[in-house]
Parts: C-alpha cells; structure tokens; sequence
C-alpha cells in the first residue's frame, strides 16, 4: 500500500519535471538565444563588440591626453616622435597635429557607435509604427501611406543629407536628424508586410470580438509580434547608418573639430600616409573594419535565431 | 507594360518635385545667401546682384521659373561662386568623368560579381564556394572610402606600379584605382545575392521536377533556373546605381578625378546653392529612370508579375 503511494507520487513529480522543462523550450526569446549561442561565430562577434563598446565608452580614463591637447613635444615630428609607444602615453601614436591618436578613437567610435545605435532604434520605432498603423489599417490609407513611402525611398538621401548639413550647419545632431529622416522608410515596408499576415490571426480576431480599440491592438498586440523581424532588420541597418556617418565625416560635411568619428579619422589617415605615418591610417579602420565585420555576423546570427523559416 | 510605365511615371514624378521643393526650400532658409561674405557688399551692389539672378522675386516664383527652366531649355542656370560658369558647364564637365568610371565600375560588379556568385552555388561547399563567401563578406565591409586610401597605399606608394590621382582624359591607368575602389562592395553584394538566390531557386519543386524528367543539368540551370534567380540581383542594380553616383563624392575627392562627387562637394563648402540643386536634381532625375528600367526588366524576366 504505501509501496505504491511512493511509486505514483515519484511518477507525479517526474510529470511535472518534464512539463516544467516544455514550457521553458516554448518561448520565442529563449529559443532565438539558444540558437543564436549555438552560433559560434555570432557569439564571438557579439564579444568583440561588447568589447569595442566598452572601449568606447570607458576608454578615456586610460587617455593620457585629452582629444585637444597638442603635444608640443612631437608637434612637426610626427613620423620621428609620434608613432604609437607606451612610453609616450600616446599608445596609438599622434596626428599630424600633436593630438593623442588613442583619446581620438576613443571618441571617434563613441559617435560612430552612437550614430549607428541612435540611428537604429529611431528608424526601427517610427518605421515599425508607421508600418503597423499602415499594415492594420489596410485599404485606402495603406495605399496613400505606401505611396509615400515609394516617393521618399527613391530620392537619393545622401544628396538631401548633405543639402542638410549644408543648411543647417554640420554638427552630429543634424547627422542623427538626417538619417532619422530616411531610414524609417524600409523598416516601414517590412513591418508593414509583416502585419499583413498578422491581423489575419486568431488573437487579433478575439482581440477585436472582446471590444480592444484599433490602437490598443496595434501597439499591444501587433507590435510585439513584430519584433523579432524588426529586430533582426534593425540589426542589419546600423552598418549602414555607421558607414553614412563615416562617409559624410570623411568628406568632411560630418563631425566638426575637435570632435571626430571613424570617417573623419580614417580621411586624416588616409591623407598623411604619404609621409609614412601608417598609424594614424591603421588604427581607426582597424576599429571600423572589425565593428562592420561584428555587425555583419551578429544581424546574421540573429537572422538565423529568429527566422521561422527554420523551426 | 503599358500600364506599368504609366504607374512608375506616376511615382516619379512626385518624386522629383519633392526633390526639387525641399532642396529649393533648403537653399532659401539658409542663414547667409549665396552672396555673403566675410566683408558685407553696399546694400545697392546686393540689390543689384539679386536681382541678376531673380533672387528677388518672390519664393514660389523663383522655382517656377526654375522648373521652367530646366523643362525647356535644359538650363540649370548660372553658378553663384563662378561668375563665369553656368551650371551646364559645371555638370557638362563634370559628368562625363563620373560616368566613365560609374559604368566601368558597373561592368566590372556585373561581369565578376554575378558569375562568381553562380559558380559558388553551383559548387556549394566546395572551396570556390567558401573563397566566394569570404570575398563578399570581406569586401562588403570594406566600403569604397576605405578601399581608395588602401589601394593607394599598396599599389601608388609600394609598388609604385598606378597613379594615384589625376585623370588624364581618362587613361586606363588613371581608371584602375577608382573602378577597383568604387566597383569593390558591389561585386561582393552582387556575389552574395547571386549565390543565396540561385542556392533557393535549385531547391524549389520545379527545378526538381525538370531533373526528374531526365533534363541535363546544363539545361535545368540555363533553361530554368537562372531566370528566376535573377530577379533579386535585377532589384539590387538600382541602388547600386545610386551607390555609384554617390560613390563618386569620394572617388573624386581621394583620386582628383573631378567628376561630379567633386563639383557637387566642392559646392557643399562653398554654399554655391545652384550648383548643389542642379546636380541634385540630375542625380535624382538618373536614380528615377534606373528604377524604372529595372522594373521594366522586372516584369520581362517574371512573368508572374502583372501589373
């Protein structure tokens, strides 16, 4: 009697053990991280990055220089007494000017990053709005709102942006303000798309059946079942607003001195390697090269995690 | 196909006007007119010179006259730093140089790009498969202003073998650098593309029911399976045509080609407002007529889409 009391209870516990396990499996969330883990290369990616973040961000306490700061010391001698040394505390060498090269890509990369960061979660908030109001609505004020969005992706923003920079003086700021001001327009297309197959659903009907207003649907219901795409395609856009910065600065139309980001960097390099002062070309489009390099694999990897396709 | 054109113009045309009302607009609230300078000209002497140009005319009058302009003659008007210059002169100097190496570099993305792409998905796994991967992947993440100062490291500094700069009317040796530099991350996006949308068209049903009657392979990849894993490269070739004329800005300010990227940049730092709208409105006008013969070659490769 008391033998099979034991027996059903063990019985009972291992149930529950293997539903517990079930439930945890099931989430969208869990899942996309466990495969995304499985990706070695992503993984290793997301580490360099983190790791060049924290450069970013931190990496100035261990300046022994400010971004200003000319070091008469190597002013004019810049190939002789400039090049990267720990003795010198200029561990990335100096610019043709005397400026410490290490304090410059520290923040150089902080308004890269930032660039690529802001850029992303701007364009990846009003995109998947527009193109969930857009999608759920349907018919007569999709169409318009589709419209518009075909008439705006075929202007060549680069052109616009620097029309901007131009008018309204160059400075980060307007750089943010400009790529806000297109990059929304494909994100708005997928989320868009995305919510076509959505409204359809089961949820969204009993939604609608137990009285939920339009608006409560979309940012309750639709949007969180964007995510996961958004995300990915979020992460696939942030090179490119990184490599748009980069391209205005190298100009010269982007970041105004003292400040500097990656292109600005990388067009000083590249315009005194002729006297061999390699490093002031070497350094910034190590940082560029490997942060494109990281972002590549990770929008990759979280492709690969969160694409359902794959289940 | 009628219908579609008709559609597309459509589109383009807003598109156009709002090209030209927002640069238009841009120009006129900016602090600072064409004409100041850091020493102030006699009020009468300004007066004189706005007039000239019809800067004193009201807004909406200014760009009627403008659009006018451009719609009948061609005329973009004159230049407002080069006193001597119209805007025709500027982009009849300077468009030519960009379109040299935009269509070379064009060439050169198409012919290496696509056919490496292919043989990749053909030999999945293979090693020209993984050497076709790891260029895309590489080259894509080197963007055209970090090629062009690498390509004149190597090949202008080391070896000594190109120039690095100039134009020369265009000689071979003048073009290699920027069409290596600008054409780069195309060929490696044109190769990725290429690769993915080949590699999914071999594993569709059809392509398995053309080697199930016996087609030989030759066949079912000519016959049936390139046509179809075209039309995403066919999407790309738009942008890529923007890319290419953008792409110019830097090719002309790191090789001193003087195409159009210089004018149009030069201008930027002047604030020579005419210039910059003219050449925007070009570019504008060259990306709406690329999208539209792509999507014209759209619906010739897929017949599924009807318009």
């Amino acid at each position: 009697m008391i033998d099979l009391n034991a027996k059903k209870k063990l019985n009972l516990d291992d149930f529950d053990l293997s539903s517990g396990d079930e439930m945890k499996g099931r989430s969208l969330w869990v899942d996309a991280r466990i495969r995304y883990a499985k990706n070695k290369m992503a993984s290793i990616c997301l580490f360099v990055l983190i790791l060049i973040c924290i450069f970013s961000i931190f990496g100035n306490f261990f300046a022994a220089f400010s971004i200003e700061e000319i070091d008469w010391a190597v002013l004019g001698m810049t190939y002789e007494k400039g090049y990267p040394s720990l003795e010198t505390g200029h561990y990335f060498g100096t610019d043709e000017m005397g400026r410490d090269l290490y304090a410059r890509v520290v923040q150089g990369s902080r308004i890269s990053l930032a660039v690529g960061f802001i850029g992303a979660i701007i364009s990846t908030f009003v995109g998947t709005i527009y193109g969930a109001i857009s999608g759920y609505i349907g018919g007569r004020v999709d169409g318009l709102m589709m419209r518009i969005v075909d008439i705006l992706i075929a202007i060549p923003f680069m052109f616009v942006l620097i029309l901007f920079l131009v008018v309204f003086g160059r400075s980060i700021l307007m750089i943010f303000v400009g790529i806000a001001l297109f990059s929304w327009l494909g994100m708005a297309r997928v989320a868009r798309g995305q919510t076509m197959t959505l409204k359809n659903k089961e949820f969204i009907e009993a939604a609608r059946a137990t009285g939920v207003s339009q608006f409560t649907i979309v940012i309750r219901h639709i949007v969180p079942n964007l995510l996961g795409i958004v995300i990915v395609y979020g992460s696939l856009m942030i090179p490119g607003f990184i490599m748009a910065e980069s391209f205005i600065s190298f100009l010269g139309l982007g970041v105004q001195e003292p400040n500097t980001s990656w292109g600005a960097l990388i067009s000083e390099g590249a315009g005194t390697m002729t006297y061999g002062t390699i490093w002031q070309l070497a350094f910034p489009l190590f940082f560029f090269t490997v942060t494109m390099f990281c972002f590549y694999f990770i929008g990759d990897g979280l492709r690969d995690a969160f694409d359902p396709k794959d289940r | 196909m009628l219908n579609l054109i008709v559609r597309r113009v459509a589109i383009a045309i807003p598109t156009l006007l709002i090209i030209l009302v927002i640069s238009f607009l841009l120009m006129h609230a900016a602090p600072g007119g064409p004409f100041t300078s850091e020493k102030p000209l006699p009020p009468q002497v300004l007066a004189n010179i706005e007039a000239k140009y019809g800067l004193d005319q009201p807004i909406y009058k200014q760009m009627i006259n403008y659009t006018v302009g451009i719609l009948t003659e061609f005329d973009f008007g004159p230049s407002f730093k080069y006193k001597d210059r119209t805007v025709n002169e500027i982009i009849a100097q300077g468009f030519p140089v960009t379109m040299t190496y935009g269509v070379w570099s064009f060439i050169v993305a198409v012919f290496f790009g696509i056919p490496l792409g292919l043989i990749a998905a053909l030999r999945q796994n293979t090693k020209t498969d993984y050497f076709a991967v790891s260029f895309s992947i590489t080259a894509s993440v080197l963007p055209n202003f970090v090629m062009a100062p690498l390509l004149i490291l190597v090949f202008t500094l080391w070896l000594g073998l190109l120039p690095g700069g100039g134009w020369n009317d265009g000689s071979w040796q003048n073009l290699v650098l920027p069409v290596i530099a600008l054409s780069t991350s195309y060929t490696a996006e044109l190769t990725r593309l290429t690769r993915a949308s080949l590699l999914e068209v071999l594993r569709s049903n059809y392509i398995r029911t053309a080697r199930a009657k016996g087609l030989p392979e030759r066949t079912v990849i000519l016959r049936h399976a390139l046509k179809p894993a075209m039309l995403p490269v066919i999407t790309y070739l738009g942008p890529m045509f923007v890319g290419l004329i953008t792409g110019s800005f830097i090719i002309d300010s790191i090789f001193s080609t003087g195409g159009m990227g210089y004018f149009f940049v030069n201008s930027a730092l002047n604030r020579d407002y005419s210039v910059m709208l003219g050449i925007t409105l070009l570019a504008g006008g060259l990306v709406v007529l690329f999208n539209l013969i792509v999507d014209l070659a759209y619906g010739w490769l897929d017949p599924q889409i009807r318009y």
